[in-house]
């Protein structure tokens, strides 16, 4: 049986770039990469939901999360210091695939790197990383050790390309690609790897209960709507239904 | 000590999960045995299958949220097939909710249900996140009366009547429904309610409106269910922002047989369990021997 929340206590809780923290809990928790968990770093009703926050790597129980502040949810958290407690429910959805062989792109948006250490460390492959930031770069030196390539855009062009990271990448050099990050540029790597190359998308929607039940964070499959807590977050392109 | 018998059914304790918020069971049985539970109300089902509504559905609002699901579901058949057997396979009461946007969609509901092994029926006038549907006859009371009376005439099962907050008098609603031959009532669904994103100066919702739900509601469905209690001699669910066994009490001292738990799902998924737990303290302490000493207590001032 899955445990209800339960408490992790925080070990260290850093801002590694602007408004980005990692924040990693001591405890003995488990989890496949591409899963997540419900956090909850206040006591009380306010803020009422618990918010969604990926595994970003976890090692010898101990959990590490990267997440981006946002709004009062994050903000609080942001706040908490070595000892406080987390309060979380997990692990959540379904995760990556890592049987996956070849050669393999990772692309990822913003906060969407999250996930990639976790993945990179689990993949037996060649792997690429093509990772798009608004300003600076983060969290990708610890990632560099598990692939072989990284391709870095910035939207100002502080670091690496300057522009969007689908600009750098060609579908044709891979076998398989997996991308998480804002949902518009997502929908372009699934258009650019259309009928070229399987793509797994991590989709992110809003989320009340993250265990299956409201129906809140349903997406559009071509197998009817689907509850991305559950049978997601982790989808295969060619499943999720774009519109335009 | 905390049994409860409502329209001849009776509930281990007075502690229902509330529809939409705890699907047909399943999810919350990976966290603990759904069956310690007094009963569950199905997720709202409509004859036919329902994909629900496009955009955001969910927005967390102070202390509660709004929701615009749009009656996501297996439509009657679908739940029969898929989801009943294993809600049967558990020890505890089964509602089927259901909703409808044409009196003769309820009518074929209850139909298909009369063939089950669901206790009860919890008739869902009151849903407002669908398009001329469910919310439209539980607004008016001569409506909501032609529907509970027609549904009543076919319904083999006990039939409780779930009213919306944004009926035009909750109290001359109340009493229309059980008039109409309703044998108990649940209240109250999700408030009609609006947010708007000021940046795209566009309302949250396709929708525009949404249900709202969650703690910001208890003082107001607390009165409702007092209210009602004066004006009907049918058993009442109570429900509507109850995240503790202090406010579950409080609902039954306004008039309540048994209460619901939706929202607070969400923030703990074993919440229930604390619930059914602290009522059971509750009644050890303060030396209350059955619910019926406290029911509608409040009533008598
Ligand atoms: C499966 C999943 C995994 C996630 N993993 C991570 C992660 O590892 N790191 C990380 O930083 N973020 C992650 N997110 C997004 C994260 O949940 C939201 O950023 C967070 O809930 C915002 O909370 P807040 O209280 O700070 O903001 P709020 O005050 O609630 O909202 C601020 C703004 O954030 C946006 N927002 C709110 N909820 C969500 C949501 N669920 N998804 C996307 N945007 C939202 C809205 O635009 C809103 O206007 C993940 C989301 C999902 C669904
Ligand atoms: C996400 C969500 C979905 C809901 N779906 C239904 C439904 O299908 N049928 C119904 O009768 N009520 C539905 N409701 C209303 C709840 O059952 C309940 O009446 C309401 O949320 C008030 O209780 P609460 O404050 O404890 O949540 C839903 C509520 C929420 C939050
Ligand atoms: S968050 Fe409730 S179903 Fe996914």
């Amino acid at each position: 049986m899955a445990e209800t929340y339960k408490d992790g206590i925080i070990y260290s809780n850093t801002e590694i770039s602007p408004n980005i923290y990692e924040i990693i809990l001591e405890g003995d928790f488990e989890g496949k990469p591409g899963q997540f968990y419900m956090v909850r770093g206040w006591n009380g009703l306010d803020p009422f939901l618990p918010r969604p926050i990926s595994i970003a790597d976890l090692e010898n129980g101990r959990i590490k999360l990267l997440y981006e502040v946002r709004g009062k949810g994050t903000h609080i958290i942001s706040k908490l210091k070595k000892g406080d407690k987390l309060s979380i429910l997990g692990p959540l959805g379904n995760g990556f695939n890592i049987k996956e062989e070849g050669k393999i792109a990772l692309i990822t948006g913003g906060v969407g790197i999250a996930p990639m250490l976790y993945l990179a460390k689990n993949l037996f492959a060649e792997i690429d990383i093509f990772s798009g930031f608004r300003s600076n770069a983060y969290f990708l030196d610890q990632i560099r050790p598990y692939v072989k390539n990284t391709f870095i855009a910035t939207e100002d062009g502080s670091t690496g390309h300057k522009g969007f990271v689908t600009e750098l990448f060609d579908p044709s050099k891979y076998d398989v690609v997996y991308t998480c990050g804002p949902t518009p540029m997502m929908e372009v790597v699934m258009k650019m790897c259309k009928g070229k190359v399987p793509v797994y998308v991590s989709m992110e929607n809003r989320m009340a209960c993250g265990i299956g039940a409201c129906l809140g964070c349903t997406v559009e499959t071509t197998r009817g709507m689907e509850r991305v807590c559950k049978e997601g977050p982790v989808f295969k392109g060619e499943e999720v239904v774009l519109h335009d | 000590m905390t049994k409860v018998n409502i329209c001849g059914i009776e509930f281990k304790n007075p502690v229902i999960a509330a529809s939409g918020t705890f699907g047909f069971g399943r999810e919350f049985e990976e966290y603990y045995a759904i069956e310690k539970l007094g009963g569950i109300s199905t997720k709202g089902l409509t004859l036919n299958k329902r994909d629900g509504n496009k955009g955001i559905r969910i927005y967390e609002t102070a202390s509660g949220l709004m929701n615009s699901i749009g009656l996501q579901n297996p439509g009657v058949s679908g739940f029969i097939k898929d989801e009943l057997p294993f809600m049967e396979s558990k020890d505890t009461v089964i509602l089927a909710n259901l909703g409808g946007s044409t009196l003769d969609d309820y009518l074929q509901g209850i139909e298909l249900l009369n063939e089950t092994s669901v206790h009860m029926i919890e008739l869902n006038i009151s849903c407002p996140n669908v398009k001329e549907g469910g919310m439209a006859f539980g607004i008016k009371c001569d409506t909501a009366s032609q529907v509970v009376k027609e549904a009543k005439k076919i319904s083999k099962k006990p039939m409780i009547v779930k009213l919306s907050p944004n009926a035009e008098n909750i109290k001359d609603m109340a009493y229309a429904c059980v008039e109409a031959g309703a044998d108990g009532l649940s209240l109250i669904n999700t408030f009609n309610a609006l947010a708007i994103d000021i940046y795209k100066r566009k309302p949250i919702f396709n929708n525009i409106t949404a249900g709202l739900s969650g703690p910001c509601i208890k003082p107001i469905a607390l009165r409702m269910v007092y209210e009602v209690n004066q004006v009907v001699n049918v058993p009442i669910i109570g429900l509507g922002g109850i995240m503790t066994a202090e406010d579950a009490i409080e609902f039954i001292m306004a008039g309540a047989t048994a209460i619901q738990v939706g929202s607070a799902n969400f923030v703990n998924p074993t919440i229930s369990i604390d619930i059914i737990e602290g009522i059971e303290k509750f009644m050890e302490k303060e030396g209350v021997k059955s619910l019926e000493e406290i029911r509608g207590i409040i009533g008598r001032f």
